[in-house]
């Protein structure tokens, strides 16, 4: 991590991010202090890796699944402390068949626990995560309860 | 001497709530450390999905006792985002002021909390004392102790009661004398420094990397605040101070909280002062448009962090909480390891930990 004296702002480092990733970004948009990006899930480790190494965002904020009901998500929140910008990234269409997405946990620690939580609730696994188990649920829990086929109220054998 | 697994929990002088932490011991020195929670976990988050937008405020108070205002404004702060709600000067105004006699009362028992666990029982009878008088200003405007159901979704709820400005000068003239006796009580006594310094060390890399926020954070030399430099409200009109400390130790995290105190009183200060006529609240509509939105705020723990997203409907798709203290707690192994087991306390203690935001 290097000190730069000047903040990037927001156009800058949303320029830095479309001009080195050709494909996998579906939209990009900005506003003050905040990047919204939409990608799909084969660039999320080498999109988070120029950004922890290059852009200065060190820190993540939050790691979360969304149930699209066609479809599982993952939104990542994360935060630059020396440009103060926060990038929201939403990994697309990834499949009920094959919910799996690569871990950014060797990035940064923080990842860690909310990648965990995110498998306790969705079922969606994090490849290379270093222990990819439930976390709030017990063990033995045979739901995943934030799917949207999970209805409140049934009964738990 | 062979090594041990220890379960300090779930029932533990130590834990402030129901967690375990799980310590390796060899003699006394801690080899590694496992914090496990869910203990608590209410599925706040699939609950929500079947309220409507106004019931999930006083559940997001739940969220926290300790400083419940700071997480039904994140809450509202998020939903208004959403909706794009704009909310009137007024409005913004008493929701600082609220919003830092909220972290004092916290600081303050999560400075009563420390000094049970570190055998001093005055400081915990000292602080609950001078919480109290907090709680009644808070009481005075909003009916309730500690769950406040008192940000809306355009607002707040009810303006300023007569005589409040006045009676909230006199407990901050009072708050601020009786904290030189906390000084006395912690800073100049041996028993309280030894025990603090030099145990808990958390580098600046790690705290970054390991996404610690808030004064623990900023107990390790991170100079970030996002009062400041992602002003929400009206504190971009605020001036005041970002407190940092350079030990990295949990001495540094005790003195972080005990200046902010005196910063939040500044605040509130500064905030009376401009506090001008007008209307608290605006109309606010039933349902969000499909879309989403995320709002972080500085809760008296570090980073809150909700993000939300809507259907069109009067009620969440998906509400998502980014909980400081769970990050935090993540990290615990890092301070942990290498010190010893009576040490544990004066650590985890200095996190401040609150088991509702962490297990939801």
């Amino acid at each position: 991590m290097t000190e730069t004296s000047t903040r990037m702002n927001e156009e800058q480092i949303a320029e830095a991010i479309n001009s080195k990733f050709t494909q996998g970004i579906t939209s990009i948009e900005i506003a003050p202090r905040r990047i919204f990006l939409t990608i799909s899930k084969d660039i999320i480790l080498p999109l988070c890796t120029k950004m922890k190494d290059e852009l200065g965002f060190e820190h993540v904020s939050s790691v979360c699944g969304v149930d699209t009901k066609t479809a599982f998500q993952t939104v990542y929140h994360i935060s630059s402390y020396q440009n103060k910008v926060v990038a929201e990234i939403v990994v697309e269409n990834i499949s009920y068949d094959q919910p799996e997405v690569e871990s950014i946990t060797p990035l940064w620690g923080g990842a860690n626990w909310h990648e965990r939580e995110t498998y306790d609730m969705f079922g969606i696994r994090f490849l290379n995560h270093p222990k990819m188990e439930r976390l709030l649920l017990a063990d033995d829990f045979m739901f995943f309860p934030m799917r949207k086929d999970y209805v409140v109220g049934r009964r738990v054998p | 001497m062979t090594e041990m697994w220890v379960n300090m929990g779930p029932q533990h002088p130590m834990t402030h709530g129901l967690w375990n932490l799980r310590v390796k011991i060899d003699g006394e020195i801690i080899t590694d450390a496992t914090p496990v929670i869910g203990y608590l976990h209410r599925g706040w988050e699939k609950m929500v999905e079947a309220r409507d937008f106004k019931q999930i405020i006083p559940l997001a108070d739940r969220l926290c006792y300790g400083s419940s205002l700071t997480w039904s404004h994140l809450y509202v702060r998020t939903i208004e985002e959403l909706m794009d709600v704009d909310v009137p000067e007024r409005a913004q105004w008493i929701r600082v002021i609220t919003l830092e006699m909220q972290r004092i009362s916290s600081h303050l028992m999560w400075l009563a909390a420390v000094g049970t666990d570190l055998g001093s029982y005055t400081i915990f009878l000292y602080c609950m004392r001078e919480r109290e008088l907090f709680l009644d200003l808070m009481t005075n405007l909003t009916g309730a102790r500690m769950t406040y159901n008192y940000v809306r979704i355009g607002g707040v709820r009810n303006d300023l009661p007569p005589n409040f400005e006045r009676d909230t000068l006199r407990v901050l003239k009072l708050f601020e004398e009786r904290m030189k006796e906390y000084e006395a009580l912690c800073d100049r006594t041996t028993s309280f420094r030894v025990r603090m310094e030099d145990v808990g060390m958390l580098t600046p890399a790690d705290a970054m990397n390991l996404g610690v926020t808030g004064p623990n954070m900023r107990g390790s030399k991170i100079d970030f605040d996002i009062r400041r430099d992602d002003p929400y409200e009206t504190y971009d009109q605020v001036d005041f101070e970002v407190c940092v400390e350079d030990t990295c130790d949990s001495f540094a995290r005790y003195r972080v909280r005990m200046r902010e105190m005196e910063v939040s009183c500044d605040i509130i200060r500064q905030a009376l002062k401009k506090l001008r006529d007008g209307p608290v609240r605006v109309k606010a509509p039933n349902n969000a448009p499909s879309g989403s939105a995320f709002f972080h705020v500085e809760d008296p723990r570090g980073e809150g962090l909700m993000y939300a997203i809507g259907d069109g409907t009067n009620q969440p798709y998906r509400l998502k909480v980014r909980s400081p203290i769970f990050v935090s707690v993540s990290a615990t192994p890092v301070m942990l390891i290498g010190e010893k087991m009576a040490d544990v306390p004066a650590i985890m203690g200095s996190i401040d930990m609150c088991l509702g935001e962490t297990d939801r």
